[in-house]
Formats: structure tokens, C-alpha cells, sequence
């Protein structure tokens, strides 16, 4: 039974190996996730936001919705610590 | 549970270093546009400099400064200067968070509206972070329980 183990993972292994291949190279400018909306970041970064830092751009201009959510979990973690752990003066809690 | 530091070398240095790590986490907020930093990591600085108040002085003492109103108050005030800013925007008829048409507010080109709304979201996640940092850390730290002093 062991062996048979052996042989799955080491197919299976094989074939992930093997579907590497077609990827692209680590950093190819050429690659589909570089060509769908990066060059608009980098090109454009300047005259549409005024900001140099382009990762602030993105992270709070064009991704500026997703940050809303960021904040909003930081903020209900610290709701859920302050309503478990917070114990009430009146002893009840 | 934490209490306060007898040392006079823990309790003068905290002082004297505390009003800097604040006016660092300030730069980083503001600096964010030019340099790393932001919202999250100035908010992030801001509140270490709490936590080293309160792991200096203790926390009746840290209380008596920051009370868990306060933390509350100003957590909830963060999200709310985020979302706030992304109604405006709809008020003037753009997208949610579209800073863009802050310009007709603000007497500046779209792009500089854009730049000044990245700003001002920064500076409510900072609030944030700030506020939920420092609480976490004081209810773990306490367990939950008020200081003594609070308790009569």
C-alpha cells in the first residue's frame, strides 16, 4: 500500500512539474498578467493620481474599495476582542 | 497582567522616546505618497508608542489618558472618515471613492483631488489601526479586567 502511495505522488508530481513548463519566466513583461492593467498603473500613475509612489496609487486610488475592506476587518477584529474579552464593571460580564 | 515600571532609566527614556516614535508614524503617514508607508504601517507605529506607555506606566495609569471610549470613539472614526469620503464622492455625482471629483470642492485639478483623497483615506486607516492595536493589546494584556483604581 505504501508503494502505491509512492507511485500517486510522484505522478502527480511529475505532471505539476510538467505544467510548469508553460509558464512564464519569473518577471517576463511579456507575461498575461503583466499586459492587462499594470501599464495603465505605471504609464499613467502621475497625470491621473499626482502620486509617485505608484503602490499607494494602487493600493488607495484604484483599489480603493478593497482597502475600505481592509480597514473594515482591522476594525471588526477589534470589536470582537474588545466584546470578548472585555469584561463589565458591573461583574455581570 | 502589566504593571508599572519602578525604573527611573525605563520611565525617562519611554518618555523622552515616546513624542518621536509619534512624529515617525506621522511621516510615514504623510510621506506615503513619496515613500513606503501609509496608513497601515503609520497606524501600526502609532500604536507601539501606546503599547510602550502602557507597558512603562501600567495600565491605570495608560487608562486614565486613553480611555476605552476614547479607543472605540476613534476606531469607528477612521472607517467613518474612509467612507465619508467615498459618499462625498457620490454626492458630487461621481462613483463611490471616485476622489477625482473632489476637485470642485477642493479648487484643484483631478489629479491633485486624487492625490489630497489618498491622503485623507490614509489618514483614517491610521486612526484605525492606531485605536485596534492599542486595544488589542490592552485587553490581552489585562484580561479584560479594568485597572484597579477604576474599580470603586
Amino acid at each position: 500500500m505504501k508503494i502505491l502511495n509512492l507511485i500517486v505522488v510522484v505522478i502527480t508530481g511529475a505532471i505539476l512539474i510538467y505544467g510548469t513548463m508553460d509558464m512564464p519566466g519569473w518577471g517576463d513583461p511579456d507575461s498575461p498578467a503583466s499586459l492587462h492593467v499594470s501599464p495603465r498603473y505605471i504609464t499613467k500613475t502621475m497625470e491621473e493620481t499626482a502620486t509617485p509612489n505608484m503602490v499607494t496609487s494602487v493600493l488607495a486610488d484604484y483599489r480603493a474599495y478593497d482597502t475600505l475592506g481592509e480597514t473594515t476587518v482591522i476594525f471588526t477584529a477589534g470589536m470582537a476582542c474588545i466584546l470578548l474579552l472585555r469584561k463589565r464593571r458591573n461583574g455581570h460580564g | 497582567m502589566i504593571r508599572s515600571s519602578e525604573d527611573i532609566i525605563i520611565r525617562t527614556v519611554s518618555r523622552i522616546l515616546v513624542p518621536f516614535i509619534q512624529l515617525f508614524a506621522l511621516y510615514v503617514i504623510a510621506h506615503g505618497h513619496y515613500s513606503p508607508g501609509g496608513g497601515f504601517q503609520g497606524g501600526v507605529i502609532l500604536g507601539a508608542s501606546l503599547v510602550l506607555l502602557l507597558i512603562t506606566y501600567g495600565p491605570s495609569d495608560t487608562r486614565r489618558h486613553i480611555s476605552g471610549k476614547s479607543v472605540a470613539v476613534f476606531s469607528s472614526l477612521g472607517v467613518l472618515i474612509y467612507s465619508g469620503i467615498g459618499f462625498i464622492c457620490l454626492l458630487l455625482l461621481g462613483n463611490y471613492l471616485d476622489y477625482g471629483k473632489l476637485s470642485g470642492i477642493l479648487h484643484v485639478t483631478p489629479a491633485e483631488a486624487r492625490s489630497l483623497g489618498i491622503l485623507g483615506i490614509e489618514i483614517g486607516v491610521g486612526f484605525t489601526v492606531m485605536a485596534i492595536m492599542f486595544s488589542i493589546f490592552f485587553d490581552i494584556s489585562s484580561g479584560g479586567k479594568p485597572p484597579e483604581d477604576e474599580k470603586e
